[in-house]
């Protein structure tokens, strides 16, 4: 693929521009983040793409990775769909008449090294980065082997090594990290004999794909995948046909994965400042709602008191009062006894004295 | 160029660290002042 | 089951201690194969389904059934509700040993248990949300043990200590309902970040909500479901007031949890309409979903409701069982069932019989620990040196 100088130039500039302002939008969370400037990526086009493999034989070879069980040039194993493993950072999947006018197409799969890794907000010990030069890389060294990653990857990218009892890793691709950092391609990208892949600045792979749009409309679905799919990727796609007919997710979204979590983690520090305060008020309001029933009660119990009391005394003195009657009546009644008995002997004596005298 | 936040990743990360800090600050602060705001209350 | 054997001569051979026996040897067993052969060797994970029956049962539903402890907690020492002071220290000790197996498990589900301490001591990664819940998680089980440490200073003869702690009991209760706030919603934040494998129908951004609600609710259950269990198997432990006790606990947590489960329905509807996925409902995964919602969430609050009511324990003690399997099969849901919905059958999660060995294993070393705990320190009764007032 060749550029004209000024097209070269062109682009240069328009990289120049977009890194200046990247500079300036400094603000809170409400601002847009544009990614690393100068970041790599790789563009696949699938129009070129004949599936051949030797692209999994370049990363095989350049990762030192485990020889598969089939040999790369055995291309019976496109008969099934594949996926990555602790084996493979890549694979290539055929995809029969999607249409059948345009024959087979084909698909690398690989990590598309996000601009908003979701395995990088979920790692809680940071072992995966996204580097200045675009390659979402993997510290072995940190990993504790909890997947979350693997939850958190929308593309079912990484892989364990769960046959692995002692040390097993993540694997995934690595975007050849130690070889673009010296200037090299990557392995795969330098195994493709049909230019299928493509690897230059993110930007200027974006302005590549546009323009081979541009000048084939015919031959391109309308739509670069990986420009905003999850808030950008660093491996761009072009299809042929639309892209879930290459088993391609098309339901994904823009929302890059930390903002999906950005919400609960904003709720953790509000909990920890606000429910101390709430849960002492509760125990605070209990405390004296418990301070107040038995004020209440204890109010409540000295009154009972102090009626029993009072009523005791009334009762008490209406007895007493009632005792003293009874004993004055009880004394009057004595007293009339007595002043009737000492009435009775005389009248006895008077009765006496008259019948003495009869006889 | 070194030291300006590029991602919301890298943005997260920054303020998530901080705010870690001060919760936990936080909490040992308030501990302290609920003691103190008790301190003299006889039970 | 059993009876204690304290009673006549020393017989070991219970029919408890043999199951437990045969089943403690098989999980010792599979440990070994665990760590020398791998995941692979006894799970069914892939990289489609790293996460399993581990993580699905032994920590999300583990978690969730260990919140007795603080929801007991802030009922009796923030809300005042002394009439439920019985309760505390069984639910207490059964967070502790929840929260400590769920460490264990964890030890046995992630790649490299020894770096386990690694977010907290090496690199911090603070964007993520299970570094909150490791934290949360590492903290609670602290607060939890320091709660519990009043009851073998007691059965130990330790006074002084004892009481320090006991003096410590109102901060403790705040930190612990801070800490499982904040773990207990985050471990439903943790599938926040994969909207494209959960189902519409458990998705939704009031998942930390949904788990801390019905986190609640298996509180509440299980310590009705607990002290059932005990009233049965470990009655001779239980002096007066607890005996005493336990209706008042069924009737007030049940009638709790009746009105926690309705607020919690509300909360599931109002998370359809928000992402407008009602006609997700008229799918196969639609009819599971109102069998999750409707007989594990409405109809446990509707018996709840009855069974106070009518003062029927009973009623109230079977309820408690069923929105327990509530609770377990929503953590299922979320983690294996409705979590990567979209896969071909092929390339569905089923656990390996290993898995589920060593989960009932770990959940045996619990109840072994418990049975020995609740047979010699005062948990289902109050030592008679420290009768409190109440």
């Amino acid at each position: 693929m060749s550029i004209s100088r000024r097209k070269f130039l062109g682009w240069l500039a328009a990289a120049g521009l977009s890194t200046s302002v990247t500079r300036t939008a400094r603000a809170a969370t409400t601002q847009h983040f544009t990614g690393y400037p100068d970041s790599v990526g790789v563009l696949f086009d699938n129009t070129r793409c004949i599936g051949c493999r030797k692209c999994e034989a370049g990363c095989n070879k350049v990762n030192e990775l485990a020889a598969p069980d089939q040999p790369f040039d055995d291309l019976a194993v496109l008969d099934n769909q594949r996926r990555t493993s602790a084996r493979s950072y890549t694979v290539v999947n055929r995809y029969d008449q999607v249409n059948y006018l345009k024959g087979p197409l084909y698909r690398k799969i690989q990590c598309n090294h996000c601009l908003e890794p979701a395995c990088a907000s979920a790692c809680f010990v940071r072992a995966f980065a996204k580097s200045k030069i675009g390659a979402v890389t993997y510290d072995e060294t940190v990993c504790v082997g909890c997947r979350y990653c693997m939850i958190a990857c929308p593309f079912e990218i990484p892989t364990y090594e769960y046959d692995n009892a002692i040390t097993p890793r993540v694997m995934k691709c690595t975007l050849c990290y130690p070889r673009i950092s010296k200037g090299l391609l990557p392995g795969c990208v330098e195994s493709c004999p049909t230019e299928a892949l493509t690897y230059a600045k993110r930007e200027d792979l974006l302005q590549i794909a546009r323009e081979r749009i541009r000048r084939f409309p015919q031959r391109y679905v309308d739509h670069i995948y990986g420009e905003h799919e999850m808030g950008g990727t660093s491996w761009l796609y072009l299809s042929a046909v639309p892209f879930r007919q290459i088993g391609m997710r098309e339901d994904l979204g823009v929302t890059p994965a930390p903002e999906l979590t950005a919400g609960a983690l904003s709720g953790v520090p509000i909990v920890v400042g606000m429910w101390p305060v709430l849960l002492t008020g509760i125990y605070a309001i209990s405390k004296r709602k418990e301070k107040l029933a038995s004020e209440e009660k204890e109010l409540a119990v000295t009154t009972a008191v102090e009626q029993a009391e009072a009523a005791a005394e009334a009762k008490l003195a209406e007895a007493l009062a009632q005792a003293d009657e009874e004993k004055k009546k009880a004394i009057d009644i004595e007293v009339q006894k007595a002043l009737e008995e000492a009435a009775r002997p005389e009248t006895e004596e008077a009765e006496k004295s008259e019948t003495e005298e009869d006889s | 160029m070194e030291g300006t936040i590029h991602t919301l990743q890298e943005f997260m990360f920054h303020t998530e660290s901080i705010t870690y800090l001060i919760i936990v600050a936080a909490l040992i602060a308030i501990t302290g002042f609920w003691l103190f705001l008790n301190g003299r209350d006889e039970e | 089951m059993s009876e204690d054997t304290a009673a006549t001569g020393k017989s070991y051979f219970t029919p408890f201690n043999i199951i437990a026996g045969l089943i403690v040897i098989m999980g010792l067993v599979l440990t070994v194969i665990r760590f020398t052969g791998g995941l692979a060797a006894t799970t069914n994970l892939s990289d489609y389904n790293p996460w399993g029956l581990w993580i699905g049962f032994d920590l999300l539903v583990g978690v969730a059934l260990a919140s007795g402890g603080y929801v007991t907690s802030a009922a009796v020492y923030l809300f005042g509700m002394k009439k439920y002071h019985s309760a505390l220290r069984p639910a207490i000790l059964t967070g502790f040993l929840g929260y400590a197996l769920v460490v264990l498990a964890l030890h046995y589900d992630v790649g490299r248990p020894l770096r386990l301490p690694y977010p907290f001591l090496v690199q911090q990664g603070t964007t993520s949300l299970l570094f909150e819940v490791g934290a949360c998680v590492a903290l609670y089980l602290t607060v939890l043990f320091v709660e519990f440490t009043p009851v073998p200073l007691e059965w130990l003869g330790f006074k002084r200590a004892r009481n320090l702690v006991v003096k410590l009991t109102l901060l403790l209760t705040i930190f612990g309902v801070v800490l499982s706030t904040l773990h207990q919603s985050s471990l439903g934040a943790l599938f926040l970040i994969a909207p494209s494998k959960l189902h519409p129908l458990w998705y939704s951004p009031y998942l930390p909500v949904y788990f801390f609600v019905s986190s609640i609710i298996a509180g509440l259950s299980m310590v009705i479901f607990e002290s059932t269990l005990s009233g049965r198997f470990f009655k001779h432990k239980m002096d007066e007031t607890h005996l005493a006790e336990k209706d008042t606990i069924a009737l007030g947590f049940g009638k709790a949890a009746s009105f926690v489960l309705a607020g919690y329905f509300i909360v599931k509807v109002i998370g359809i309409s928000a992402g407008n996925n009602w006609h997700f409902l008229q799918t196969g995964y639609g009819a599971w979903f109102l069998v999750e919602l409707l007989g594990f969430v409405a109809l446990p609050c509707f018996l709840y409701a009855v069974g106070v009511r009518d003062k029927n324990v009973t009623l109230i003690k079977w309820t408690a069982v069923w929105t327990v399997l509530g609770v377990v099969i929503n953590r299922f849901n979320v983690s294996m069932i409705a979590f990567n919905w979209h896969l071909p059958a092929s390339e569905r999660y089923f656990p390996h019989w290993m898995e589920i060995g060593i989960s009932v294993f770990i959940v045996t070393v619990g109840l072994i620990i418990f049975k020995f705990i609740v047979n010699r320190m005062p948990i289902l009764y109050e030592h008679p040196d420290y009768k409190s007032a109440h």
